[in-house]
Formats: structure tokens, sequence, C-alpha cells
């Protein structure tokens, strides 16, 4: 099993996603330190990408906001690499397809391996194009995770089949960001899940609540949660860690 | 497991979110479908002709052809069509497609606007409803097309994010996608975007190039010797070159948006300044930094203003088969200009750069040469814009 099971290793798991630099480097170490503190048992560490076309206004600006302070791909290895130090849950990067492929698809999936990222999340990398990276991600030891959406219907086997680290069920159409209520069937996806692969599935896209990721942990085996984390940063800015340290334990006590 | 449909070489694919992937598989079961129905053709030829003005003229430009002094030089007039561009082929196309596949709600991208015009033009003639995302940037240089579209009873979404220009609205109206797929369908159009869009628009817009070599056959009793087009995504380029690319003695050449010049960050001309890179759902080119991060592009013209290529028209650079090459803003207004004067037709800023190449290449070739220059909208919407360029201040 990769080191990524072992976010699921204690009760329901709760992700954190952090865009980084946003709005500098020291405050997201901040805020990952907080997170996990909060006990966080995976961090998803975001890539600003210029043009995130999976991502709602809240994740957009953030990533805008870290661009227009100068983050770079480089910027942000040299920072994970310190972060490693003390930070030992699982963590992986989410960004889009171009960043990696045009740093160098190996290079960048070999410097993942070596400054200890475990996974990598492209939500415009859909099954049929996993080549693109799959054969370096298996080279070296960076889970590749798949994604299933409320549309993917017969893909659900398919996808499940082949994933590893853990599955990221998308759990309403659009892009990311808060939602009063969630009205996919998503019981029904995490049977067909099971049925397939004893890769954990977290749900996310629209959690904000504890009340929805209690929920959410019913049905799968954790919660993912972005815009609401980043919501907390773009309001408090410098100030955030603190908010987000106090916001995550709201979210895992809810999820105990 | 690679899926090697819908690339052209390298290029191409279907990089997009995993919530949009049945719909593009549907889409592309529906077109398989119905490219060979005998009624669907029979309905879309109806429709291109009877509505949309088709075929278009072949003219030949006789008072260039005697200033410019070499090749015969030949008009392919899209912008006579209806709605004044080539965008109604793809346009006709693809809603009447959607129509079949039971979706009652189009959505579109659009920079100059005639996109955005072409989709609400088909949407009220179709009984459909429509939305257009337009850059905010774009709706204050297009501000007539705005107007147009609201009339024809669509909804204009002004794109705030990013650059305000077209790669937002791309963006943004894929966004639009993934949140409402069941009755919509995204009407892209160039030849952009994930597999199958690439192969459909360029299907659609093949029939210029069809009418070209019949036309050309008819009038000269031989093939040109160049065809050229302007290259934003390429969809009236590929449309031009498509049926000509196993014609190797016709040269095929699409003229990019070069902006302020090739050698500032103030362009458009993707093939000649970009690398390769995956975006809005296709490998190609694209102009961006040494982190993959998109660049902001600039040009004149609103329809050419994009960081990308169609992976078609990349796959053509990459064999050597077509040429691709860089005309400034300055060359395209003069040409926009020139064309205005010596044959009295207005040109769209975006032909307008195929129209200035075309002033270059004529005269270093023979008077038995010809050359087609695919004339792709008409320019109407750019004459506030021109006039600002001069520094005339003129209003609408």
């Amino acid at each position: 099993m990769s080191k990524i099971g072992k976010a699921f290793e204690n009760g329901k798991a709760f992700i954190a996603f952090i865009t980084c630099g946003d709005p500098d480097l020291p405050t997201t170490a901040a805020c990952v330190r907080a997170a996990v503190a909060g006990g966080a048992d995976l961090i998803e560490l975001g890539i600003p990408f210029s043009d995130p076309t999976a991502e709602g206004p809240v994740i957009q600006g953030a990533n805008l906001r870290a661009l227009q302070g100068g983050i770079t791909t480089d910027k942000i290895f040299g920072f994970v690499r310190e972060l490693r130090r003390d930070v030992t849950v699982p963590m992986v990067f989410m960004t889009y397809a171009n960043v990696v492929f045009s740093y160098g698809a190996e290079r960048f999936i070999a410097t993942c391996k070596e400054i200890g990222i475990d996974g990598l999340i492209l939500p415009d990398l859909p099954f049929e194009e996993k080549d693109e990276f799959q054969p370096l991600c298996t080279r070296y030891g960076v889970d590749l995770i798949s994604l299933i959406a409320p549309t993917s219907a017969n893909r659900i086997a398919m996808i499940a089949k082949e994933a590893e680290g853990f599955i990221y069920l998308v759990s309403s159409l659009g892009v990311t960001g808060t939602r009063s209520e969630i009205t996919t069937d998503l019981g029904a996806i995490v049977r067909v899940v099971r049925e397939n692969t004893k890769v954990p599935c977290a749900i996310g896209f629209g959690i904000s609540t504890p009340e929805q990721a209690r929920q959410m942990a019913g049905i799968a085996d954790g919660a993912i949660v972005g815009s609401a984390i980043v919501k907390l940063v773009e309001q408090y800015g410098r100030e955030a860690p603190a908010h987000v340290g106090a916001y995550v334990k709201s979210m895992k006590d809810a999820l105990r | 497991m690679t899926n090697p449909k819908g690339r052209f070489g390298i290029h191409g694919g279907q990089y997009i979110p995993e919530t949009l992937m049945n719909a593009v598989i549907e889409l592309e079961e529906a077109y398989e479908h119905y490219k060979t129905d005998p009624d669907f053709n029979r309905e879309l030829t109806e429709l291109l002709n009877e509505y949309a003005g088709r075929p278009s003229r072949l003219y030949f430009a006789r008072k260039m052809t005697e200033d410019l002094g070499g090749a015969k030089i030949y008009l392919k007039r899209e912008d006579l069509n209806h709605t004044g561009a080539h965008k109604i082929n793809n346009v006709l196309g693809q809603a009447l497609l959607a129509k079949k596949m039971g979706k009652t709600r189009l959505i579109a991208e659009t920079g100059a606007g005639q996109h955005g015009v072409a989709t609400a033009t088909a949407a009220a003639l179709m009984g459909m409803e429509c939305v257009v995302f337009m850059g905010e940037e774009d709706t204050r240089r297009q501000a007539l097309n705005v107007y147009r579209m609201r009339l024809l009873g669509a909804q204009v979404v002004p794109v705030t994010t990013g650059t305000a220009t077209l790669k937002d609205a791309v963006s943004e109206a894929m966004r639009e996608w993934t949140s409402r797929i069941s009755d919509t369908h995204y009407c892209l159009g160039s030849v952009m975007g994930p597999h199958p869009f690439p192969t459909i628009v360029r299907d659609f817009q093949s029939v210029i190039s069809k009418e070209i070599k019949e036309q050309m056959l008819e009038k000269e009793g031989r093939l040109p010797d160049a065809v050229i087009a302007c290259v934003g995504g390429g969809s009236n380029a590929i449309g031009s070159f498509y049926h000509f690319i196993g014609d190797k003695s016709v040269r095929l050449i699409g003229c990019e948006a070069a902006g302020r010049g090739i050698d500032t960050f103030e362009t458009a001309a993707t093939v000649n300044t970009g690398r390769l890179g995956i975006f809005h759902g296709m490998k190609s080119y694209f102009c961006q930094d040494e982190y993959g991060q998109i660049a902001p592009v600039y040009s004149i013209s609103a329809g050419l203003d994009y960081p990308g290529v169609g992976p078609e028209h990349a796959w053509l650079h990459d064999i050597g088969r077509a040429e691709y090459v860089p005309v400034t803003d300055d060359e395209a207004v003069n040409a926009f200009e020139y064309m205005a004067r010596t044959e009295g037709i207005i040109p769209a800023i975006e032909s307008a750069h195929a129209v200035a190449y075309a002033m270059q290449l004529a005269p270093t070739l023979g008077k038995d040469k010809s050359i087609v220059i695919t004339v792709s909208g008409r320019g109407d919407k750019d004459c506030a814009a021109i006039a600002r360029y001069r520094g005339e201040d003129i209003h609408e």
C-alpha cells in the first residue's frame, strides 16, 4: 500500500486543500502545520495555474494572488522540502496537466518523489489520457489520483479498477466551491467503487460545514475541503493559520 | 491505456475533467452517426444554401492583382455569409447536431463576437436557449456584436477573470458546461478543445476548401498555387486548407497575429513563439512561460487574441505541410485600409492579417500563378477600433 493509505488509518480521513503561495509561502507553511495540528490526515497542496478550468471563483482568486506574488513550481518544491522536515502526514500536489508537462514530466515527478510528495491530482487528466504521466508516476512511486464524477456512470468500474492512492469522488456537477446542498446519489457511486477496488474513496467539491463532512464520511472514507479553507486564507491573510487550524479541528471532530 | 482517437500526430487528445468525459463521448457517437445520415446532411445543406447563402463567391480581385503586379488574387468571400463570417458554417452544423441529440440550450465562447453572433442566430432559428461567454475586454472592443447577440435573444455573460479575453471566455464556457450538461451543448467556435471538437469543426468548415477547389477549377482550370488564411484557433484556415492537404503543389499559409511583433511580449503568434503544452482540452502549441503558465497574449484583433492553436494546425506545422507566418497589427491595419480602397471590400481585421501577407507574397510570384485569400469575415465591426488605432474617436 502507498503512503497515502496511512491517511485513512485514523478513522474517516479529513483532507485539507491549500493553495501554495497565497498570500505567501510562510503563511502557507503555517496553515499546513495548523491543519495537521487540527487533525488533517492528508494535505493537498495546490500549485497555482493561470487558467484553472475546474475551479470556482474562490480558488481561482487564490491562484491569481499567488501567481501575482511571484510563486513558481521551483519555489514550491523548495518549500515542500522545508515542510517535510517536520510534517509527516501524506501530501499530494493538486495542479493542472500543463504545469507538470511544461516542467518536463520526468523532472517534475522525480522531484515529487525526492521531496516527499506522495501523489498527484490533475483534474484535466481523465482516464483516457493518464498514460501521459502514469508510467513515470509508477516508476517513481508517486500515486496518480483518479477522479470520479456524478456523470461517470458506466466509467466508474473502469476507473476504480486502476485507481491508486485514493479515489477523489467529485460530489456535484460544476466547479469547486462551497454548496448549501449536495444532491448526487453518492452512495450508489461508492457501491460500484467498492465492488471494484480496495483503494479508499474521499468526497470533495462543495463541502464546507461539519454537518456536510459527517454526512459525506457516512458514505465514503473521507471528506476533502478546499474552497472553505482558501476562503479563510483570503479573509484573514497572514493571520489565517490560527483560523485554519480551528476550522480543521471542527471538521475532523465531526468525522470522529 | 491511451485512446488514439482525436490525435493529429502528437497533438489533440481529451484533457478535460472527468465530469465532461461522457458528454464528449456522447457527442462523438452522435456525430459519427449523423455525419453520414442522408437526412441530416440534406437539412444541413439546405440551411447552408438557403439560410447562410452558400456557396460563397470566389471573386477575382482584378484591381489588387494589377496593383500588386504578380500572382492573380482571388478572394473567398466568407464575409458574404449570413451573420458576416465563416463562423455560421460550423454553428449551423453543431446546432443541428445538438438539436438531434435532444439538447435545448447552446453555450458558446466568443472573441470578436462573430462566433457568438452566429450561435445566437442559430439558437434563434432553431428555438434554442443561448448563453454566450465573452471577455469583458472584448465586450468593450466589440460593443456592436454584444448588442446583436442580445437582439437575437442570447444572454451575454462578460467574463472578468484572467485577461478578460477569448481564452478566459473558453475557460468560463467549459466551467459552465461542467455544471449543466444534460440539456446543454457547448458549441465550440474553433478547431480546438478536446476531441471530437477539432474534427467536428474542421469537417463543418471544410466546405470552404471544397468550394474553392471547384470554383478554381471552373475559373482557372487548375488549382491555386497558394491558399492564405488567418489563424487564431484556426477554423477558417483549416476549412480553407482541408481539401488541399493532399495537393502538394498548393502552398497552405496561415497568418498568425503578431500584435506588436514576435520579438515583443505583446503578440498572439502561437506557432511562431509558443511551445508544446496541454490546455483547454488539447495538446498543441501555446504561448506560455517556463513554468507552463499561459501567457497574456495580445493582438488588435479580438478574434485572433488566443494563446493556443488547433491541434491539426500544430501537426501541419510539424510535418511541414503548412506554413505559419506572423503579421503585425500595423501590417493588418494597412491591409484593412488597402483592401477597402482598392476593391471596395472591408475585411474583418482578422482576415486583414491574411490580406497583409498576400500583399507581400503576390508581387514575388509570376503572373501565371494564382493565390486565394480567405476573407473570413466582414469588417464593419472593426471600424471603430481601426479609427481609434489611427487616432480618431468615432461613436457607433
